[in-house]
């Protein structure tokens, strides 16, 4: 009798235990799916923005064609990228438009001053930090559910489950890791 | 965050049985003093039973208690979407599930602090002061600080403790002043007479010292825990942002500032990000402050040469404090994990003093529905919510405005709707 209660609670607690990690792992890897959406939440809001900008700085910057219709045609190549890798590579040439752009933008003081432009810039600079901080966040998340599927006992759960290990979002090339400064 | 989560719940108990057993015990002694002998428990009883209530209502109207006390005033994106953008990037950064609500605070002094119940009922209070001060390095900064009292669940807690705090704080005035009062209730002139008038001396003056020292008692234990609580905020503000130089120099231009917070008061002290009331606070000692000493914090943060992330602020606040202790615990670092700091935005500005001055005055005549209209010479003319003529005429230069009623009109709408 004694000895069929023990193994009773031993398997409730071993039910328990097993629930537990299994939540907590699904936790993790949904908490990953929705960091990585945040990504391309941000990466839209930017290519939303684009077309305000160039409406606001058309009329200042009647010289300056060429280096508009670069971000234009950056634009709308980002957004129709379909691969990750495409992605990537379109996005970071857009990076390099803005940055040229914002460049040249120095050369134009009354631009500087329209309440418009600041406030777009405002936006902008903004969205290039949330592009970055949920870049961070979602490292940040892949490295706690990676520990949890490579760590002792909740690696035996995932291995049963197929819990896969997560990629880290890298970026490659140097350029692209210096977003575009947009001054004040 | 996980892990920093449980460490704090376990020395939340501490601290609150601690604040409890103090209320208890003030209770138990002033029931003893006003229904005489055996009245303790009576007085065990309704101590109880005022502090469950004042903790119902704080757990549900906690924080807009304290926003209100602290003249905070919820605002929408137009009023400063530096700010807004600023606490969306770290509401990213950190994950919590929805951003918090944002408020500002009509004073000069900055500061700012953090309140809710969780991250999904949570809100951002600065004041206009310190958003006129801060370039947005800093201003990121200082969020971060906060969105980490958010994230580490040290909001609720806060709100807790000072409630409890202020419990202790009420029910040891009523007693104090029903005796300034009354001079001693009448229980005890009968009980004396029947003897034991010695003992009753005795109880008395045990009473009135306890009843003295009790709110003394509850804040060195509140304090205390808040101020392990702002190290770790810190941390994780410097992680979040990788960048803690953003931190460091926004709680240097904070120390700066000579002027109290006129909203604050002992018992809210705790939840700003810098002790509001550092000119009329004791200087006795440590102990009796809401925060560790700001010079600290920054030294703290300036010596996280290698990287932004905890075991960095752990190695950076052994060598600056010269001693071992855990600030962060050991669950939550990571060996693993390897975290650059990131480089300044560019052109942080710096703004000069007098357009510092200014910008503190815009902001709060924009919190309080002013109307503006720039005039062609450049001047801004702030209309105030109740002006009546047609037109305005610019004080610089002359040349008259028409008045848009509807604006204003439209101003004066929202903020009604917003007093409901």
């Amino acid at each position: 009798m004694g000895a069929l209660l023990i193994f009773i609670v031993i398997v409730i607690a071993a039910a328990l235990f097993f629930v537990s990690v299994y939540n907590s792992l699904v936790r993790l890897r949904n908490q990953v799916k929705n960091a990585w959406s945040q990504i391309d939440v941000q990466l839209k809001r930017r290519h939303d923005l684009i077309p305000n900008l160039i409406e606001t700085v058309k009329g200042y910057m009647n010289h300056e064609r060429d280096t508009l219709e670069n971000i234009t045609k950056a634009r709308s190549e980002a957004m129709s990228a379909g691969t990750v890798g495409e992605k990537a590579k379109a996005e970071s040439a857009l990076n390099g438009a803005m940055s040229k752009f914002f460049l040249v933008v120095e050369n134009y003081p009354d631009l500087k001053a329209n309440q418009n432009f600041l406030s777009l810039q405002e936006e902008l600079s903004s969205t290039e930090n949330k592009i970055s901080f949920s870049r961070q966040a979602y490292n940040d998340q892949v490295l706690s559910y990676n520990n949890k599927v490579e760590m002792f006992p909740s690696s035996m759960i995932a291995g049963m489950f197929n819990f896969k290990h997560e990629e880290f979002f890298e970026i490659e090339n140097k350029e692209e890791r210096e977003v575009p400064k947009v001054k004040f | 965050m996980w892990e920093l989560i449980r460490a704090n719940k376990r020395k939340s108990f501490i601290l609150f049985f601690s604040m409890g057993m103090v209320l208890l015990i003030l209770g138990y002694i002033i029931g003893e003093m006003w229904f005489g002998q055996g009245g303790g428990s009576v007085g065990i009883f309704f101590a109880f039973i005022i502090w469950v209530i004042l903790s119902i209502i704080s757990y549900y109207s906690g924080s807009s208690i304290l926003l209100s006390i602290s003249n905070a005033k919820e605002v929408t994106k137009s009023v400063h979407p530096q700010l807004f953008n600023v606490v969306e990037e770290m509401t990213i950064a950190s994950s919590l599930p929805k951003m918090p609500k944002i408020y500002i605070i009509n004073e000069e002094a900055p500061n700012a602090f953090a309140t809710g119940r969780n991250p999904e009922n949570s809100a951002v209070a600065v004041t206009a002061g310190l958003l006129a001060r801060m370039n947005r390095d800093e201003l990121q900064g200082v969020i971060a600080h906060e969105m980490s009292h958010i994230a580490n669940r040290d909001i609720l807690f806060m709100t807790f403790a000072g409630i409890m705090l202020g419990s202790i704080v009420l029910i040891s005035q009523v007693f104090l002043r029903s005796l300034w009062f009354t001079g001693g209730s009448s229980n005890r002139y009968k009980s004396s007479e029947s003897g034991g008038g010695q003992g009753q001396m005795i109880m008395m003056i045990v009473a009135i010292v306890f009843a003295i020292l009790s709110p003394i008692i509850a804040q060195l234990l509140y304090f205390a825990i808040s101020r392990k609580r702002e190290y770790l905020a810190d941390a994780n503000g410097a992680r979040l942002t990788r960048y803690p130089e953003g931190l460091a120099s926004a709680l240097e231009k904070l120390s700066q500032n000579t002027s109290d917070l006129k909203s604050a008061n002992k018992v809210t002290a705790g939840m700003y990000i810098v002790n509001p009331l550092k000119k009329k606070g004791m200087k006795l000692s440590d102990l009796t402050s809401t925060h560790p000493p700001i010079s600290e914090r920054v030294r703290i943060l300036r010596t996280m040469n290698s990287g932004a992330g905890f075991l960095d602020y752990q190695q950076a606040y052994a060598a600056v404090k010269r001693k071992n202790e855990k600030i962060i615990p050991n669950s939550a670092i990571k060996a693993k994990e390897k975290v650059e700091i990131r480089k300044p935005s560019e052109g942080a500005r710096q703004a000069s003093a007098k357009k510092t001055k200014r910008d503190i005055g815009d902001l709060m005549m924009n919190l309080n529905n002013y109307l503006f209209i720039t005039c062609v010479c450049g001047l801004k003319i702030k209309v105030p919510p109740d002006y009546k003529k047609n037109q305005i005429v610019c004080p610089r230069c002359g040349r008259k405005h028409a008045i848009p009623f509807n604006e204003l009109k439209n101003i004066a709408a929202v903020a009604a709707a917003k007093n409901l």
